[in-house]
């Protein structure tokens, strides 16, 4: 049953706790007492990836993308470099590929090897990412997976699976939603989800946030 | 390594959950886990490929049943004990017992943030490009019991080069400490029928980043 499959996560979880818990102070306090690291380096580092680095810089990339002809044409030639020349977010560096979604083909970003994601633009990959089902199915069963997070397209559109198997690093560009020609930047960059730009969810449907929408209401 | 972390195509391990509004970390041990392990590569002891091959070494059955923090704070031990930073007893102890080595680097918190940019694996090629796009490959049939990028369910199969990323370091050559080794890298495309034979969804394409001493002509 659903519900004694969460307490049984629950209570491995909070047994694991535990154990990390001590385990993983052990082991920072032998490296710093060891002169190997330093304790305000490790605090700074956590604070970037829980505040800096997250999908919020990637969705302004491809909200930029929507909205920029040039930048997109741009993106898709070198995302590396066009991302760097943005200036939005801290630099980003070398072997970042953007893949375009179209109505005929789907991209869809897997590591079956391990965990390899697009950090800088991503941040740190969701823990499905680095799971067993995910990378054992995405590569044979996308639209099984796709199924699994509420994904259905149509029979027609070529599924396209990059396994992220060197450090080449992977980001999708999915279709702009339709009604949103007038949008701002900011306002596209608020429907793109991380998922969106793994290839296992597409941007928002904009009728559910549209600013004009609310707008008309609020007259 | 054919080890369990080479899971694609592999059946039995259910669906995909995903956890909405997921948190960065799920407790404080994970963030300072993920933390040590960037600041201990940061010393330059060891490549991003000893890494990997420092999880892939794990047993199976740790592997499968450890979180993915987990892995890398048991991964961080066993590598502070190979290379002779600490002693086994110390991180029993939780303390040290004997004085450290002294190392190259040592990352300071006014730098962490150059420390977010990923470095480039890009290196000068020793020779030219042996293939280019639109070139039919095939990858080699090969097992090594060491790390390796060619996933097993891409070994043996003939696919199209989509194009050339490059000259980059070797993952192979890396994980050994046996240098960089670069080797030219291509994205190789496969139909999804000629990994997963004819009852594979016929408008599946997978690709692979293949280094080229994973290829020969086809």
């Amino acid at each position: 049953m659903p519900h004694d499959h969460r307490e049984d996560d629950h209570h491995e979880h909070g047994s694991e706790l535990n154990e990390m818990q001590l385990r993983v102070r052990a082991l920072e306090t032998v490296l710093a007492e060891k002169g190997y690291i330093d304790p305000a380096a490790i605090d700074v580092i956590i604070e970037a990836y829980e505040t800096k680095v997250g999908p919020h810089n990637g969705a302004r990339v491809v909200a930029r993308a929507w909205n920029d002809p040039a930048f997109k044409k741009a993106l898709l030639a070198d995302a590396s470099k066009a991302v760097v020349a943005l200036g939005l977010m801290n630099r980003v560096g070398d072997h970042l590929i953007a893949v375009e979604n179209t109505p005929k083909l789907h991209n869809m970003i897997v590591c079956t090897l391990c965990s390899c994601y697009p950090w800088e633009v991503l941040g740190l990959p969701p823990v499905w990412y680095k799971s067993a089902p995910y990378r054992s199915r995405a590569v044979n069963d996308p639209r099984g997976v796709l199924a699994d997070f509420g994904v259905s397209l149509p029979a027609d559109t070529e599924i396209r699976v990059w396994d992220s198997t060197a450090e080449t690093r992977f980001l999708v560009l999915p279709m702009r939603p339709a009604g949103t020609e007038s949008w701002s930047e900011d306002e596209l960059a608020a429907l793109v989800t991380r998922d969106s730009m793994i290839g296992t969810g597409l941007a928002k449907d904009p009728s559910a946030n549209n600013p004009q929408a609310k707008n008309s209401k609020a007259m | 390594m054919d080890g369990i972390h080479d899971m694609g195509g592999m059946h039995g391990f259910g669906k995909v959950e995903p956890e909405p509004n997921e948190p960065v970390f799920h407790a404080d041990w994970e963030g300072r886990c993920l933390a040590l392990n960037r600041a201990m590569g940061y010393t330059g002891l060891w490549t991003i490929d000893q890494t990997r091959a420092g999880i892939e070494e794990l047993p199976p059955e740790v592997y499968l049943s450890s979180s993915y923090y987990r892995k890398w704070a048991l991964r961080l031990e066993n590598m502070v004990v190979k290379h002779g930073l600490a002693g086994a007893d110390e991180i029993e102890a939780g303390h040290a017992m004997r004085p450290g080595q002294t190392l190259k680097r040592k990352l300071a918190a006014a730098d962490v943030p150059k420390t977010l940019t990923r470095g480039s694996f890009a290196r000068p090629a020793p020779a030219p490009a042996r293939f280019a796009p639109g070139d039919r490959v095939r990858t080699k049939n090969i097992h090594p019991a060491t790390h390796t990028r060619l996933p097993r369910y891409a070994r043996g199969k003939l696919g199209t080069v989509e194009a050339l990323r490059g000259c980059h370091v070797f993952p192979d050559a890396a994980a050994l400490g046996r240098g960089e080794d670069p080797q030219w890298l291509y994205t190789v495309v496969f139909a999804g029928r000629e990994l997963w034979g004819d009852a594979a969804e016929p408008s599946l394409k997978v690709s692979i980043e293949a280094f080229e001493p994973y290829l020969e002509p086809a």
